[in-house]
């Protein structure tokens, strides 16, 4: 992460105060960030648990339709990919590319956001919801609480293009994007492994 | 329109129930109201409930989690009672419905609301000064975690007089907590006041531990830091890596009880024992949360009394980041009945039995410490003494319990709730109370009455000597924990004392009350002006009595291990600077009240059922984040000449 381009000069009231504000943010969001990971990492070790307790419904083989899923990961790596030039863009200072790199990683965002809730609106219709067994409430509870991280930076990337919009590219505009970034980022590295473990593993069997 | 909520929710034919309801609005009404009759609702609000300072977030976290001890202490009462009494024909004075939620209540007071705040409220008023900071990194969150806390808390005060609690336990063993065995809202009480006031332990450990990474005074190196900032590095490593499993746990059986799914359910696929794993998870890193920083508090106290450097430094902190390491695999220990293999048992074994180890390295360089120091023997050191002898029992209980085939025979009995007092108790809360007594003039400005500090000290001793002991005894005899009855007479003498016991842990804290009331009277006579009242050997000593808002008017540089008493030695503590400059600091903001406020509101109404309320809360909460994200001007200046004026107003004290 590209914490040093964003390093303040040291404060101008000299002495000792020459603690970066805009590197220590950055420091706290990545240990939230091991943090979260943690919630992914519980939720993991429960869906790994109770990954064959069908109680008698579906497989996760039956269910999962693996060209959609492989869709909505390019959706997701591609948002992420946008994010990274428009971030490329802010250190320019070039805040209309900025602006247009955001707004195509939000609407890749909104694409798998949607592309998955279509495939939990499938599922539950045909009677696979997470109510059905085990499986199903951890398989649910483990994508959606990616889904449901995924909104919030959708929602967090619809407030820094106000603020972007609104204020320019000041100092503390731009650590905010940059947390957004690493934010961003980080739930692809999530859904690397979750489709690793819940989708590839489970049509494998 | 209300959910679930109706009047009948308020228990009016539970007598004992409505005289706890009666009782804590009849303090929470004389509160308001002398609040209101001295006039002290502005000073109040823009001092104390918008600051985002950390010495004052600590004083409230402070009196929050002395009220709730209170509250916890009340249920250890009744429990005792109830016991001493309840043998044979006699059904005492608790019914067991009623009995169950007092247990339950108990503990998860006095480890989350009761521990936890104390905790935070010490490390938020001694951390940044001992690193020579102004401030800690996120005041505003700082705020946040307060209010968090307290809405938490405020959601288990509630339930005393509409709904009810859990009456599963502390530890909310599933499948008793699924909605099929636990249908009214009692457990929802416990998952929401938990996972609130858990949301506000995470962020506390991250700010504490970005505080102490990143803000330390030029020349504190990691090595030169004092004891009590390394123990809450290390807290605050566990909080981080330990309250998320906690909020997985509890989510999971949210969506359980909520939307009906499976996970911990005994049918269509559940895993009960996941959750117990879950837990535990976190459950067992939650003791050494608590009790890692109060060996710190141990440290610095052992250390400041002695007069002397603290001995063997570096193996205290290596000790303590091996206790980090370990906690996190010892889980299994809290239920090595739940029947795995003997290889896994006996790795959680040999691992807990490890503990010891690093343990009693700690145990000796408190000794060591004291070994040819001139030590005075202050309320702060009795508790540290009281500590060292008491604590060493419950050890070697627990490496007992630690041996598989002991622990199939005294699981669940009283034994382990007398091993896990005589840790808590001895631990946790004779540290706390001797970081109360070691701080309490930094944080307020006057010393405490030390014969009061005494008196409290022997009755707590002394009462926990007679209450836990005779647990022991009556875990062999076989009796089980969370008896609300029973037919063996030969238990009832022993209960007896314990119950006598806990009369005078009532005492003792009826003199920690008593104390707080003299000080306050006997304040202008027991004013500390130096600002180091001890003579003390770390830089929170350093600044005055209560600190500025700004801590250190001039960022001290640090040289040793023991600073302060190194600036001493060299005659450099007091130095003048040649002019003072403009210091920033923190606007004070009512958003963390309000975040508090929306979170309260949103428990609630998750527990009832009031689910636009729920939205609106959690609308709320969100409209404040934003809010908050797009104010850049979140400082104020406090100019140099101000500086100087109140540093002037200082040199008096210290000339």
């Amino acid at each position: 992460m590209q914490t040093e381009s964003l390093t303040m000069p040291a404060n101008a009231s000299g002495g000792h105060e020459v603690h970066d504000v805009a590197q220590i943010q950055a420091l706290g969001f990545w240990i939230y960030l091991m943090s979260d990971l943690v919630v992914f990492g519980g939720l993991f070790a429960t869906y790994v648990v109770m990954s064959h307790n069908y109680a008698g419904g579906p497989t996760g083989g039956e269910l999962f339709h693996l060209p959609d899923v492989l869709l909505e990961t390019m959706c997701l790596l591609c948002s992420s990919a946008v994010f990274g030039l428009a971030m490329v863009a802010m250190h320019k200072g070039d805040r209309r590319l900025v602006l247009a790199g955001l707004a195509a990683a939000f609407l890749l965002g909104l694409g798998f956001v949607s592309m998955e809730a279509g495939e939990f609106q499938h599922m539950i219709l045909t009677g696979a919801g997470p109510q059905r067994s085990g499986f199903l409430s951890a398989f649910f509870t483990l994508v959606g609480t990616h889904g449901l991280h995924v909104s919030f930076g959708l929602l967090w990337m619809a407030v820094m293009m106000a603020q972007t919009v609104a204020k320019g590219l000041t100092r503390p505009v731009r650590a905010r994007l940059m947390r957004l970034g690493m934010f961003w980022h980080f739930l692809d590295v999530v859904w690397i492994g979750l489709f690793t473990v819940v989708y590839l593993m489970g049509v494998i069997k | 329109m209300f959910g679930k909520l109706s009047l009948s929710a308020i228990p009016f034919n539970e007598p004992i129930a409505m005289g706890a309801v009666y009782g804590s609005l009849l303090a929470g009404v004389a509160v308001l109201a002398l609040i209101t009759y001295f006039r002290k609702w502005p000073y109040l609000w823009n001092e104390w409930l918008t600051s985002v300072d950390h010495k004052k977030i600590g004083v409230m976290y402070i009196v929050l989690a002395m009220v709730m001890l209170l509250r916890g202490f009340s249920d250890a009462i009744m429990m005792r009672a109830q016991q001493a009494v309840a043998l044979g024909s006699s059904q005492g004075f608790l019914p067991p419905d009623h009995f169950n939620q007092v247990f339950s209540a108990h503990g998860t007071i006095m480890i989350l609301f009761m521990a936890m705040p104390f905790l935070s409220g010490l490390m938020n008023i001694v951390v940044p000064q001992q690193i020579g900071a102004r401030d800690v990194a996120y005041p505003f969150l700082n705020s946040v975690s307060l209010w968090m806390s307290a809405a938490g808390a405020m959601l288990v005060m509630v339930s005393l007089g509409v709904g009810e609690f859990s009456r599963a336990g502390w530890s909310g063993y599933t499948p008793l907590t699924e909605l099929a065995y636990s249908p009214d809202t009692g457990v929802d009480y416990w998952i929401w006041s938990l996972q609130i006031s858990g949301v506000g332990s995470l962020l506390t450990g991250i700010n504490f531990l970005v505080t102490v990474l990143k803000m330390r005074a030029p020349g504190m190196t990691l090595m030169r830091m004092p004891l009590f900032t390394w123990t809450t590095v290390f807290t605050n490593v566990l909080i981080i890596f330990a309250f998320p499993v906690l909020t997985v746990a509890l989510s999971l059986l949210t969506l359980d009880r909520y939307l009906g799914m499976h996970f911990f359910t005994n049918d269509m696929g559940g895993n009960t024992m996941m959750y117990v794993n879950l837990f535990w998870t976190w459950g067992h890193p939650e003791v050494y949360i608590v009790i890692l920083p109060a060996f710190g508090i141990f440290s610095e106290v052992v250390a400041t009394f002695s007069g002397k450097k603290l001995f063997g430094y570096t193996s205290l902190v290596y000790a303590t980041a091996a206790i980090m390491f370990l906690s996190f695999s010892v889980w299994v220990h809290h239920f090595f009945t739940m029947g795995t293999c003997a290889n896994v048992n006996i790795f959680f074994g040999i691992s807990t039995m490890l503990i010891a180890i690093p343990t009693g390295v700690k145990v000796f360089n408190w000794l060591f410490t004291m070994y040819r120091g001139r030590v005075r023997f202050t309320t702060p050191l009795y508790w540290t003494l009281g500590f060292l002898s008491t604590f060493a029992v419950g050890g070697l209980t627990g490496v007992l319990l630690s041996m598989p085939p002991a622990d199939y025979v005294l699981h669940n009995s009283l034994f382990l709730i007398a091993h896990f007092h005589n840790m808590l108790v001895p631990g946790v809360l004779f540290g706390f109370m001797a970081g109360y007594a070691y701080w309490f003039p930094k944080a307020i400005g006057f010393r405490l009455n030390e014969t009061w500090g005494k008196f409290s000290f022997w009755f707590w001793l002394t009462g926990f000597y007679l209450a836990f002991i005779p647990l022991y005894v009556l875990g062999f005899m076989g009796m089980a924990r969370r008896m609300q009855h029973y037919d063996n007479p030969a238990w009832q003498p022993y209960l007896i004392v314990a119950a006598v016991g806990t009369l005078l842990i009532l005492c003792g804290i009826g003199c920690t009350l008593m104390q707080l009331v003299v000080s306050i009277r006997q304040r202008h006579a027991n004013r500390d002006l130096t600002g180091d009242p001890w003579d003390g050997r770390t830089l929170e000593w350093l600044t005055a009595s209560p600190p500025a808002a700004y801590n250190f008017a001039v960022l001290p540089v640090v040289k040793d291990r023991d600073a302060f008493w190194d600036m001493k030695e060299k005659g450099t503590a007091y130095l003048k600077p040649e002019r003072y400059e403009d210091i920033e600091v923190p606007r004070n903001t009512f958003l963390g009240l309000a975040v508090g406020v929306l979170a309260f509101l949103l428990g609630f109404a998750a527990i009832w059922h009031i689910w636009w309320l729920a939205v609106a809360g959690f609308a709320g909460l969100i409209a404040v984040v934003i809010a908050r994200s797009c104010d850049d001007d979140t400082t104020e200046v406090i100019p140099a000449a101000e500086v100087e004026r109140i540093e002037g107003l200082r040199s008096r004290g210290t000339a």
